[in-house]
């Protein structure tokens, strides 16, 4: 490998690569520059913009949704086929053309070369080939609105058989373009989720061991080791199901009556889908949560000025969670008919995952403990996030019991739970994220006092929102129900609610026109931020350029780094943060002394 | 999902071996100045960390599929299939063409040319005539009445079999940008991407004799 300069480290006792490093990508053009980039950084924003995009769609469906539910028969568009697909193409789009997109593809490229210390990402090619892999994902998925018979209205879990059969909305293009899209999906993250491992492997900078890595570059690389082992799930059941769909071959599809006839199915499992399902299923939970841990403890650190309590703990949980994320997913599956001692075993082991998951959030809460905290935006959702997980987290608790969820199963608890604690959890910390790194990634201040706007109506609107619906899903309301009509069981004041949840839903809506607005105007008239405006550590604060350049740090040098991310309020230290590039006095001195003494042993060797 | 657990908790151990070995006695707060021995794993090239990946998500796949075949089989409806003859030709044409890219690896070790191309060459040939021949099997078998809508077995069959196919067509891709710096005379690439071919190609020969085997046993 050509040896990349670093400064202040002697390259003597350094293997070399057996093959040189390609020159990084110089692009000419703007079409080179901005549209088919190799550049990490724009590739980031390339997928940031999708993913955000794609999820409006998915925020307009969900508004769609609660329009109905808080006001039904007043809205002659939407019937019940309509609004089983506005569920399912809500919740897909949600958990992986956005979050999971978002957080590895957005972040994961932006932040990991730049927290690393490296240039780029090792395979720049590839990186550029997944995003737009990912946007032809996008696409297909949206070409299925547009279809005859529209996209598929089977649950974004897809379960067969009625996910195949005739009477659910979309069997027709609309689920083969969903399985289509999910297989493109999952290619072009592949593509992606081979550099995020192998940069953050290979391409550190000298000296950025990986206990000297930031949290953030923790959370997104354990993220990505489970997306790389879990997709594949989601892959083998979507070519079954296609094959099931479109030659008929009975892998999941048993043998049936469907509308009145016999259809040619024979003996398929529907639980065999179950299982692979949620084998991708579970693991992708933390796909999005991992990112959101990771980014959430660099930002609690750098706002309340204070270093990360228990790093190495955290380190250790990130894993430990990613590890066991694997054996629990039957917990979804509590209501298939399954062996009670089967789910006695997963409930055990839903209830152990718990154990690194507070750890962590008991770490957060100190590292808040007397820190000279900044109730900054990115810190205001940060604070927000551990509150929402918090909660979300404890309903998990009562779900993962078996007695417990059995009642409560397909009904408005679980919808409560799981978008506590996986939607608007990580929804927060994508925010706070956005707000925390806006300045590197712009070069201007967003405007303050929008941004805490934005905060206040997001966080106590999602509360408006999700909180009632625990006491529905006590009541016993189902979920995925078009219109509820009179029942015994659920009591007058359920449609109340309702209405009371739409309404709140449609102002958290209205609120992030807020955030949009005020990240494109402050795009243009933001103050300019400087390159350091939190003062934090990571190496991303420290690149010579902001926005940074491509290849990131100094043309002839890479950073060297000399402590971990975390040195904030050291004592005696004349500032109160330390970035990860900057030696302590004692080792700017021991080093001018090796350099004089290594002069020193060249002249009489020669 | 046995065969599934097994794999990812082989993989998972691993790994958190790996990490905690790195990770145990560090203490992250405290200042030091680089050393060498602080970067990367081993100084392996990037595309090898990169290929040792890929294999661990395709076992990933393959892995899931085995378990889908384990659990699906158990069902009352499954008629196992006779695997044709040609089968036993095409393992060990696959065979052969492994044989050929490690000699093409031993080659770039001693920058032997002949033995570079030669094992290139092997190796590519087998790949396309393994191919030919499993679609000549599928050819049988549908003449013979094994539709793949007509049974589960036979189903699998086919979809395992294909998509074994399908990753030695993308490894055909790499063979020949390999091909093209062997003749070009580029020592260093050649040497990396034989290797990399090497590993891929006796990796597929691996999954086709667990696959086969996986069948044939059922």
């Amino acid at each position: 490998m050509a040896q990349v300069a670093h400064d202040a480290v002697t390259d003597a006792d350094l293997r070399p690569f057996e093959v040189a490093e390609e020159p990084l990508y110089h692009p000419k053009t703007f079409i080179g520059k901005y549209i088919w980039s190799q550049d990490a950084k724009i590739i980031a924003i390339q997928y940031g913009i999708t993913a955000i995009g794609i999820g409006l769609v998915a925020l307009v469906l969900s508004i769609l949704m609660r329009l109905q539910l808080g006001f039904p028969e007043s809205f002659s568009l939407i019937d019940p086929a309509n609004y089983l697909q506005f569920v399912t193409m809500h919740g897909m789009i949600m958990v992986i053309y956005l979050l999971t997109a978002l957080f590895l593809g957005g972040f994961g490229n932006y932040l990991i070369p730049l927290m690393c210390g490296a240039r780029d990402m090792v395979f720049p090619y590839v990186n550029m080939i997944s995003y737009w892999v990912y946007l032809a994902a996008v696409l297909i998925l949206v070409a299925s609105f547009f279809v005859p018979g529209g996209p598929t209205g089977a649950g974004w879990t897809l379960y067969p058989p009625q996910a195949v059969i005739g009477g659910t909305p979309g069997t027709g293009a609309g689920i083969i373009l969903m399985l289509i899209s999910l297989c493109v999906f999952i290619v072009g993250f592949t593509m992606g989720g081979l550099n995020y491992v192998v940069t953050v492997l290979q391409a550190r900078t000298r000296g950025m061991t990986l206990m000297r890595l930031p949290l953030t570059v923790w959370g997104i690389f354990m993220a990505t080791v489970l997306a790389l082992l879990a997709f594949p799930a989601l892959f083998v059941s979507c070519i079954m199901m296609i094959l099931d769909r479109l030659i008929g071959t009975s892998f999941f599809m048993p043998a049936m009556i469907a509308e009145g006839m016999q259809t040619a199915y024979d003996g398929g499992s529907p639980i065999l889908f179950q299982h692979l399902f949620w084998f991708f299923g579970h693991p992708e939970v933390y796909i999005v949560a991992l990112p959101a841990f990771g980014i959430v403890s660099d930002v609690l650190a750098t706002h309340a000025r204070k270093n990360i309590f228990g790093y190495r703990m955290m380190v250790w949980a990130i894993v430990a969670i990613g590890a066991l994320s694997f054996i629990v997913w039957a917990h979804h599956m509590y209501v298939s008919g399954m062996n009670p001692y089967f789910g006695f075993f997963f409930a055990t082991t839903t209830l152990i995952i718990a154990v690194p998951t507070a750890i962590k959030v008991y770490n957060w809460v100190l590292t808040l403990w007397r820190g000279n905290i900044q109730l900054t935006v990115p810190m205001l959702f940060a604070i927000g996030f551990i509150f929402t997980f918090i909660n979300g987290g404890l309903t998990g608790l009562f779900l993962g019991n078996v007695t417990v969820d059995l009642p409560l199963s397909d009904t408005y608890f679980v919808v409560a739970h799981f978008h506590m604690v996986m939607a608007v959890s990580p929804v927060l910390v994508v925010f706070g994220a956005i707000y925390h790194w806006y300045p590197k990634i712009t070069g201007r201040m967003f405007d303050e006092t929008l941004g805490k706007i934005h905060f206040w109506i997001t966080f106590l609107g999602t509360y408006a929102i999700y909180y009632p619906m625990h006491y529905l899903g006590f009541e016993g309301v189902p979920r995925r129900y078009y219109a509820y009509g009179e029942t015994a069981f659920m009591s007058e004041s359920a449609q109340d609610l309702n209405v009371a949840i739409s309404i709140a839903a449609i102002v958290v809506a209205l609120a992030q026109v807020i955030f949009i607005y005020n990240v494109i105007k402050s795009l243009f008239s933001g103050e300019k931020a400087g390159h350091n405006p939190w003062k934090a550590t990571t190496l991303e604060w420290q690149t010579p350029h902001t926005p940074p350049r491509h290849g990131n740090f100094d043309e002839d040098k890479l950073p060297s780094v000399y402590r971990w991310a975390y040195d904030y309020g050291v004592p005696g230290a004349k500032e109160d943060f330390i970035p990860q590039n900057v030696p302590s006095e004692e080792m700017a001195a021991a080093r001018a002394q090796g350099e004089t003494s290594a002069q020193g042993e060249t002249k009489a060797d020669g | 999902m046995t065969a599934t657990l097994i794999f990812l908790a082989l993989l998972m151990g691993a790994v958190v071996w790996w990490l905690v070995r790195q990770t145990i006695n560090v203490k992250p707060w405290v200042a030091s100045a680089p050393s060498g021995a602080q970067q990367g794993v081993g100084f392996l090239a990037p595309p090898k960390v990169a290929l040792g990946v890929l294999l661990a998500v395709i076992t990933s796949l393959f892995a899931l599929f085995i378990s889908a075949y384990s659990i699906r089989m158990e069902l009352s409806d499954w008629r196992p299939l006779p695997e044709p003859d040609l089968l036993w030709v095409n393992t060990a044409i696959l065979f052969v063409g492994s044989l050929g890219l490690q000699w093409a690896w031993r080659g770039a070790a001693r920058e032997q040319w002949p033995a570079i191309r030669g094992g290139l060459v092997v190796g590519g040939g087998c790949a396309l005539a393994f191919m030919a021949g499993q679609v000549l099997a599928w050819q049988g078998l549908a003449a013979s009445g094994y539709l793949v809508a007509s049974n589960p077995a036979n189903s699998f069959f086919y979809v395992l079999t294909g998509l074994h196919v399908l990753h030695l067509l993308g490894g055909l891709v790499a063979l020949a940008r390999t091909s093209g710096h062997a003749w070009a005379g580029a020592l260093a690439k050649t040497r990396l991407g034989v290797e990399l071919c090497a590993v891929y190609w006796h990796f597929l020969f691996v999954v086709w004799l667990i696959l086969f085997g996986l069948m044939l046993s059922t």
